[in-house]
């Protein structure tokens, strides 16, 4: 029940913004503010209960066959060590973001709060779901708040950013859809002939491997879509790019997860064979991801979109891990999903602060700001060396274990894969680094960064509570590892117990 | 004591931590006199008391066992196999570098108490240089390769940010204007090595499921012999970054755009040894790699010889200094390469002491003619500034490896072990490289402090303050006497430092008699004293003869002048094509392939959505406000269900 309580608290807030005059625009803030900083704290307290050995917790099952007596669809919901780090995520990205990016909107605000504070339901919901059908909803419900952040407060191509964004992730949950609904007849078998949708019972299936081929990309479209994946990813640097700065940091700091943790969730955790059976080529396509990724971001002139291109990069990191079957690597992943939230989140709330001052986010327009903003290049550039992995902050911890769990993968069975991945780790300071330098660095050729202000408490305390985690993960990742290690080891027991019985069965036919 | 050793990280990181607020709090603001000696003595005294604490160490060391003693803080990243803690590792080969890096640490922050003085930036500076000895403390203390990685990368990026100390100041490179572009090479370069490092742990890992040191060197005989050739290459590729050999060495000339301060503690004295150090750790493995160490080989001596040849001709003061450590180093890498570890650790030595010495030098005379680096508008300063110029001669004919001073007895062990390991090619271009070494050490020594005075009338050079020249007299008088504790076998059988060492790093195994040492002893002696004279007699007698020189072999000239065009080369053959390949073949897959894809899709969307309706209104904000409405309507029908 609480943990219903945390997933819908930010709806009811949105619905109470409805409730205040349109002129009152401080008190909406607040109101929102004050429901999502309740929500992380519930999401705290839901962590202190957590425990790192059980699996689902929490549970909370509602409306059972709501869509009929034929139907075992029901609201379910609960956590487990996939789902409660980026929980925990969601919680502590959207106040600070809400913060972050507090004198950022000036028209419609009570509708622009309303749409984050929705958007906050859909991300947890997502995670928390334990029933395909509702997942499916809370997908959905988080598309479309998204779609007019970006649509209503975006840059200038805005209308174009928010359609593509839109034809991209709408045509991939279609097909979930489909993909949801098949499964859910599928499951009838173990479920005394009911359709279900019921996604501890679905654990129980162990579908031949013809149907987990075609089920793994009708499923993994959406996702991969989502992550992204190259060669699907076009939709994120223009989305990224236009969205206003709040979108920004949840698109990357969040809504991305949800491609990589539904990877988990679903492919590799349903369709265990057809994961290994396409593990080399999605490993091909996250490489080329991240080294292409590199590559565009190097080129870019925009600063906001040079890190969307960086995302590409990383995400491709995080899917190499999932798919190399090693606890190292898998463990790596799922934490690099929440470093790359702060790392990025950070730079894009970062960008943000210096749109907000300058109007511009050129690279050309800038140039020797650390003189007139010292303590935002600081922060700045702290955010930037988590980002390219400098051991001692949080990405050198999720890249490392990515890479070596991929190097001494046996389902990889080269070690090629992690060394052209390491490949990005170069290339993450090629492309990160001049840029540093022509904003940053250097005399002031423009007179309009003169008189730029530095950062004011209200940044600075969102940047520090970033980079306080930042650090933490980086010295001391024992208690962010710890939440997932139990989950990560029984995946892989799955993967390779699946695996075993299909070679024998190849092995020995009668 | 050894409970407290990990002081020796701990303190500078709590110079780091003070410091660094400070400047957070204050900026780049220019400090009162009284705040400079308050703010940078803390940050001095947290480097002083780890010196003093290794001194403890080494002392109660020499009593104890000689198996290293580990001390664990806590675990740092644990998951599948992999288990890694903060483990140091106290033996003698990690307290000898924390003894180098600390003492000569300490003398470095006394002296940029005087250079430093009115920078605006002297709080940045030392707090930057306490974060860079804490890494440099965990590089080498580590028990772990991750761990030593903390620190490789850590001393890489304060590097980076030294570099690029005085951001605004433009630097004469090759394709290079800026500091800020110089420390953005450093940093990049060394990445490429770092790749090659990261990827020698990954397979280390592979192979025996660890990576502590410990493990490592007990494990040798379950490494795949395929296996251990590449990852000691790997390793060896990533110390080439770090310690500027072939090919990765062109990012340390460039990195003297940074205070010279820095470019004595970390450009010439500490950081850049990190590779040497490293492979001395692992020497047992690197043993069973002959390969491997024959690369190594060739490739210092190589590296030596050419950066030597390149120190010819060069005017900056600095960037001759920089290309003799390149030079140095690599006979650093010879050693190591023919089994000689204990020897390069003693040249890591000596170097420290000469090299800083130098640097400090170069440092002060660049204070005293007004931030001016060319030698050619140096001159006569030997009377203006005696105890800079005194000192400065004592490195230089350590440097020149002149018989009885510290750079003699550690390059003449490392000459004398390679002709042991009949290797007389290593051993030639060793030599020449000795003669080319004695030979730039004078003329630097003379064009700078003898002759006529060639500076400009406004100039008034004058000596530093003696918080400057006391390091200066430490580290000349170091330079002199360091060669004692290396000794050649002809004088004393088993040397200090070989003793010393020989619990953690594997001695070179090769004899000589004494007579044939003798007369290597002899070879090097002749060959230092005829450099040293020669370039003395040249460059203060016979200028007329240098322009001749110059005229006739102008295409060499030219060659060495431009470093034979490395940076170009790169630049070619690297940085252009891939820049090249982004903007023109990435680029164009995204906007034209992809999103033609894309875009075909939505038109033909759009053109049936059209036929099917009447209005032009915009589709997908329709279908979308739909959409939002029955979510909402669902969403609320399941909260409004839960709830009741």
């Amino acid at each position: 029940m609480i943990l219903t309580l945390t997933i819908f608290l930010p709806l009811i807030f949105g619905i109470l913004v409805f409730g205040v005059k349109k002129e009152r625009v401080e008190l909406q803030k607040w109101i929102a503010l004050t429901g999502s900083a309740l929500t992380f704290g519930l999401s705290l307290f839901l962590f202190t209960q957590y425990s790192s050995q059980a699996s689902f917790q929490f549970e909370h099952l509602a409306l059972h066959n709501w869509l009929g007596q034929t139907f075992d669809t029901a609201y379910r919901v609960a956590l487990d060590g996939f789902s409660m780090p980026l929980f925990l995520l969601t919680g502590f990205l959207f106040p600070l973001t809400i913060i972050g990016s507090w004198n950022d909107i000036n028209h419609n605000n009570r509708e622009y709060l309303f749409l984050m504070l929705m958007l906050e339901t859909g991300v947890l919901g997502v995670f928390a779901a334990t029933d395909l059908f509702l997942f499916y909803l809370f997908w959905e419900a988080m598309l479309i708040p998204m779609y007019f952040i970006i649509g209503l407060w975006g840059g200038k191509s805005r209308i174009y950013a928010a359609t593509k964004y839109f034809i991209y992730t709408l045509s991939g949950s279609l097909l979930m859809l489909i993909g949801i609904i098949y499964i859910g007849y599928l499951g009838a078998g173990e479920n005394a002939g009911v359709f279900t949708t019921d996604y501890q019972k679905l654990l129980e299936l162990n579908l031949p491997l013809d149907q987990q081929l075609w089920l793994f990309w009708i499923f993994g479209i959406s996702f991969f879509i989502k992550v992204p994946l190259f060669p699907v990813h076009t939709w994120l640097p223009d989305a990224h790019t236009e969205a206003p700065t709040a979108g920004s940091v949840i698109l990357a700091g969040v809504l991305l997860k949800m491609g990589t943790y539904a990877l988990i969730r679903f492919n590799l955790t349903l369709f265990p064979l057809a994961s290994h059976e396409f593990s080399m080529l999605i490993a091909i396509l996250s490489i080329i991801g991240i080294i292409y990724g590199a590559l565009l971001a190097l080129v870019q002139t925009d600063i906001k979109r040079l890190v969307a291109y960086s995302s590409v990069s990383h995400l491709g990191f995080v899917v190499l891990g999932l798919f190399a079957f090693t606890t190292e690597a898998l463990q790596g992943a799922i934490l690099q999903m929440v470093n790359h939230g702060l790392s990025t989140g950070l730079l894009f709330m970062l960008i943000g602060m210096i749109y907000s001052r300058r109007h511009t986010r050129f690279i050309s327009e800038f140039g020797g700001i650390k003189k007139t903003m010292p303590v935002f290049t600081s922060i700045f550039l702290i955010t930037t060396l988590a980002s390219v992995g400098l051991p001692g902050l949080n990405g050198f911890v999720g890249e490392f274990l990515i890479l070596s769990g991929s190097f001494k993968s046996l389902n990889y069975g080269s070690y090629a894969y992690a060394i052209l991945a390491s490949l990005g780790v170069v290339l993450s300071v090629v492309y990160m680094l001049p840029m540093i330098q022509k904003v940053f660095h250097g005399k002031i050729t423009n007179d309009a960064n003169r008189t730029l202000k530095d950062l004011n408490p209200r940044e600075l305390m969102v940047s520090v509570a970033f980079v306080f985690f930042m650090v933490w993960i980086g010295v001391a990742p024992g208690g962010f590892l710890n939440i997932s290690e139990h989950a990560s080891e029984q995946l892989l027991e799955r993967l390779s117990k699946s695996h075993m019985q299909s070679s024998m069965a190849t092995f020995n036919p009668n | 004591m050894h409970n407290f050793s990990y002081l020796l990280t701990l303190l500078p990181l709590l110079g780091f931590a003070v410091t660094g607020l400070i400047y957070l709090i204050r900026k780049d603001n220019a400090l009162s006199n009284s705040m400079e000696k308050i703010i940078g003595g803390f940050s001095s005294l947290m480097i002083f008391l780890p010196f003093v604490l290794t001194l403890v160490l080494i002392n109660g060391l020499s009593e104890a066992p000689a198996s290293p003693q580990l001390l664990k803080l806590y675990t740092w990243i644990a998951a599948g196999s992999l288990d890694l803690s903060i483990t140091y590792r106290l033996d003698s080969l990690s307290l000898l570098m924390s003894l180098v890096v600390t003492g000569v640490g300490f003398l470095i922050h006394l002296y940029s108490l005087g250079y430093m003085h009115k920078d605006p930036g002297f709080v940045r500076f030392f707090s930057y240089l306490n974060l860079f000895i804490f890494s440099m403390m965990n590089l080498i203390l580590a028990e772990n390769m991750v761990l030593m990685f903390l620190g490789w990368e850590g001393v890489g990026l304060c590097s980076y940010l030294l570099i690029g100390f005085w951001h605004e100041k433009s630097f004469d490179g090759v394709k290079i204007s800026s500091t800020g572009e110089a420390a953005n090479k450093a940093f990049i370069v060394n990445r490429i090595g770092d790749f090659a490092m990261l990827v020698a742990m990954f397979w280390i890992f592979k192979q025996i499921d660890s990576l502590s040191f410990s493990s490592i060197l007990q494990n040798t005989q379950s490494f795949d012999p395929q296996a251990i050739f590449w990852i000691t290459l790997l390793i060896f590729i990533g110390s080439t970054g770090k310690s500027a050999q072939i090919p990765l060495f062109v990012w340390l000339p460039d990195a003297m755009a940074g205070p010279t301060p820095v470019s004595a503690l970390i450009h010439a004295a500490t950081m850049v040894t990190s590779g040497i150090y490293l492979i001395a750790r692992l020497s047992p493995l690197f043993l069973i790699a002959p390969d491997t160490m024959m690369i190594i080989a060739y490739v210092g001596v190589l590296t030596a010889f050419f950066a030597a040849t390149i120190g010819l001709v060069q005017n900056d003061i600095k960037k001759v200094l920089a290309y003799s450590t390149v030079s140095q180093l690599g006979y650093m890498f010879l050693a190591l390469g023919i089994g000689a570890f204990s020897t390069a650790i003693f040249h890591v030595v000596t170097h420290a002491f000469f090299k800083a010495c130098l640097f400090l030098g170069s440092g002060s005379v660049i204070h005293a003619m007004h931030e001016e680096q060319d030698i050619r508008k140096m001159g006569g300063l030997f009377k203006v500034m005696p105890s800079t110029a005194i000192t400065f001669l004592l490195s230089s004919l350590a440097l020149a490896g002149f018989p009885l001073f510290s750079g003699f007895f550690s390059k003449d062990a490392i000459l004398s072990f390679t002709f042991g390991a009949h290797q007389p090619v290593l051993y030639a271009l060793g030599l020449l490289t000795a003669l080319l070494t004695a030979f730039y050490s004078m003329r630097l020594f003379s064009l700078t402090f003898l002759g006529q005075p060639r500076w400009s009338e406004g100039k008034h050079p004058h000596e530093s303050p003696a918080i400057m020249t006391l390091p200066l007299w430490i580290l000349a008088i170091l330079s002199f006497l360091g060669g004692l504790i290396g000794l050649p076998a002809t004088i004393q059988e088993h040397n200090i430092i070989d003793t010393w060492l020989s619990a953690s790093v594997s001695l070179p195994d090769f004899h000589l008699s004494h007579s044939v040492e003798w007369v290597l002893i002899g070879i090097s002696s002749v060959v230092a004293i005829s450099g040293v004279s020669a370039g003395l007699w040249i460059y203060t007698k016979q200028p007329a003869l240098i322009t001749t020189l110059h005229k006739q072999f102008l295409l060499l000239y030219k060659i060495l002048i431009n470093k034979y065009f490395v940076d170009e080369l790169y630049h070619q053959l690297i940085t252009t094509p891939v820049r090249q390949f982004s903007k023109h073949v990435c680029l164009w897959v995204d906007t034209t392939i992809i999103d033609g894809i894309i875009h075909t899709i939505g038109k033909a969307t759009i053109v049936i959505g059209s036929q099917l309706r009447e209005l032009q209104q915009g589709l997908i904000q329709n279908y979308a406000f739909v959409m939002t409405m029955g979510i909402l309507a669902i969403l609320s029908f399941l909260l409004i269900k839960i709830i009741v």
